[in-house]
């Protein structure tokens, strides 16, 4: 695992049943781009989060292919339907191949 | 092709007098409001300050966009180090001590702390990252933190968040004054070949463009800053250090007692304006 | 690389070259890109809003947000970048506005383009020219 990834995650913790809300994620990633060289001339090879996935219940709500142009600290906001009670699960997938999982309970009310 | 490495040179050897666009675009009149609190981006300079009539945060002078990552602190990226503190906190150090075991209320015990910064502890001048380290090392027994490094940066910045919206009033009479002193000296000379002082273009030319850059005042009531550029926390030392690098000078070291000094120093210009810790910049 | 007088000139040779094809040096790269996403299909426009900063203060961070209601996925590119390829947003049944805000890297001006795959098996395109800024007092 890349060292202290930590991920951010804003979600309501309430919705009406079929409600739209916004959700904001954000990670603490270097997302080393493979286009910069150290100090001796060495190309810093890439490690970047590649893919970042959110589905609520089992139903999807985005799947993100990522590419090196994605800035440190992926930010992602989007909108998303909430059609009953349940749980959001976000997943990143680093290069080196940890996988980074926050879930976040919505109640109907 | 390397552009730009050390563009400002390039400029400033054509002589000052065109390094500076001739048209201005001062600072915009927009309101900094996060959660509702209204901050303090404009105020009266302090008496202190014989040059300036008014003094500006340094948000005031960024693009809507820059300023749009500081109004919500979720979009603030610097929050992620602020949580990462926050574990840090509640770490128990190398001999089982966290700062959390004295310090019960949490980082909420160090409101105001950070509106007074620097100032004279123990008969020296004392900045919070000089604070950590000294209570890291009697309380924990731990090894001091880097004094850029994310760990430190990221819990200047939890206890600086603690003052957000609170007035800078830092002290800069009796014990502090011959500190404050050698920071106004630093202040006003000029460093480098390119023989510029932090004065010529933050008193001297703020709201004008070098080259393509949008000078501010250059006020450190918003650090540790989350600095695109950079993209993380940058200390007010690092700062310096980028500035009169720039001047083309050698500079000063991270926690020298030059830079400490200027720490008061500028901090001072800062009085009367809202701690903005964690603030975003370009 | 160093600015000298030769390869003064073979930077305006090259220049040259890409203005004669109205296309900046990594244009193909996106333009290969794009055949590679729609195979070759027909863009229109209209279906997609893109919205960018007119100039960015520092390319690192760039704010970018992009929708299309009815898109199945949209790929973002930027075709100034040494690799075109931003993010690809794949939508699911329980994203109502097909759109995502998120913060690219830009390594200069250049054009951030968005092309929306829609649920009709149609294509749609939108683009915006960021002006970053670059020569400024670095970190």
């Amino acid at each position: 695992m890349a060292s202290g990834v930590k991920p951010r995650v804003k979600v309501p913790k309430t919705a009406a049943a079929g409600e739209t809300i916004t959700i904001k994620t954000l990670i603490s990633h270097a997302m080393e781009s493979g286009q910069r060289k150290d100090k001796e001339g060495n190309v810093i090879p890439r490690s970047i989060i590649n893919r970042f996935v959110v589905d609520f219940n089992g139903q999807n709500v985005m799947d993100v292919e990522m590419a090196p142009a994605i800035s440190t600290n992926p930010y992602f906001a989007f909108d998303a339907v909430v059609p009953e009670a349940g749980e959001f699960k976000f997943t990143w997938y680093d290069d080196d191949g940890s996988v980074y999982e926050e879930t976040k309970a919505v109640a109907i009310g | 092709m390397q552009m730009g490495k050390r563009p400002i040179a390039i400029v400033l050897a054509l002589g000052l007098s065109t390094a500076f666009s001739t048209t201005a675009f001062a600072q915009d009149s927009d309101q900094l409001s996060i959660d509702g609190d209204t901050l303090v981006t404009e105020t009266a300079a302090p008496d202190h300050l014989e040059n300036l009539d008014t003094i500006y945060s340094g948000w005031r002078f960024r693009t809507d966009e820059t300023q749009a990552l500081q109004i919500d602190d979720f979009d603030n990226p610097a929050f992620v180090f602020i949580d990462k503190a926050m574990d840090s906190f509640n770490a128990a150090g190398p001999n089982g001590a966290s700062c959390a075991s004295c310090h019960e209320g949490g980082p909420e015990e160090f409101a105001g702390f950070t509106a007074s910064m620097p100032k004279v502890m123990d008969g020296k001048l004392t900045t919070t990252e000089d604070f950590l380290n000294a209570h890291r090392a009697d309380t924990q027994e731990a090894e001091p933190w880097k004094w850029s490094g994310g760990d430190m940066q990221g819990m200047v910045a939890l206890l600086g968040l603690q003052s957000r919206g609170m007035p800078v009033n830092v002290a800069i009479d009796g014990d502090a004054a011959p500190y404050w002193e050698q920071g106004k000296e630093i202040y006003y000379t000029r460093y480098g070949q390119l023989e510029l002082s932090c004065a010529n273009c933050h008193e001297d030319n703020y709201g004008m463009m070098i080259r393509a850059d949008h000078l501010s005042q250059g006020q450190i009531n918003g650090f540790p800053t989350y600095r695109l550029k950079q993209a993380k926390l940058i200390s007010r030392h690092n700062r310096f250090r980028g500035c009169i690098r720039d001047t083309r000078a050698h500079t000063f070291a991270e926690g020298s007692d030059e830079f400490r000094a200027l720490e008061l120093y500028v901090m001072s210009r800062s009085n009367g304006l809202s701690v903005e810790t964690p603030a975003v910049r370009q | 690389m160093q600015l000298t007088r030769r390869n003064m000139l073979a930077l305006s040779g090259g220049a040259a070259a890409a203005t004669a094809l109205g296309l900046p040096a990594y244009a193909s790269a996106a333009q290969d890109a794009i055949a590679a996403f729609t195979g070759g299909a027909d863009l229109a426009e209209g279906a997609v809003t893109l919205t960018a900063p007119e100039i960015a203060e520092n390319g690192n961070t760039v704010p970018i947000e992009v929708s299309a209601p009815g898109a199945a996925s949209i790929m973002l590119l930027a075709d100034g970048n040494p690799t075109p390829a931003v993010a690809t947003f794949n939508f699911g049944p329980l994203s109502p506005s097909r759109g995502a805000a998120t913060r690219v890297r830009l390594a200069g001006t250049q054009n951030v383009i968005a092309i929306a795959k829609m649920e009709d098996g149609t294509f749609q395109r939108a683009s915006a020219e960021v002006k970053v800024t670059i020569g400024g007092c670095g970190g």
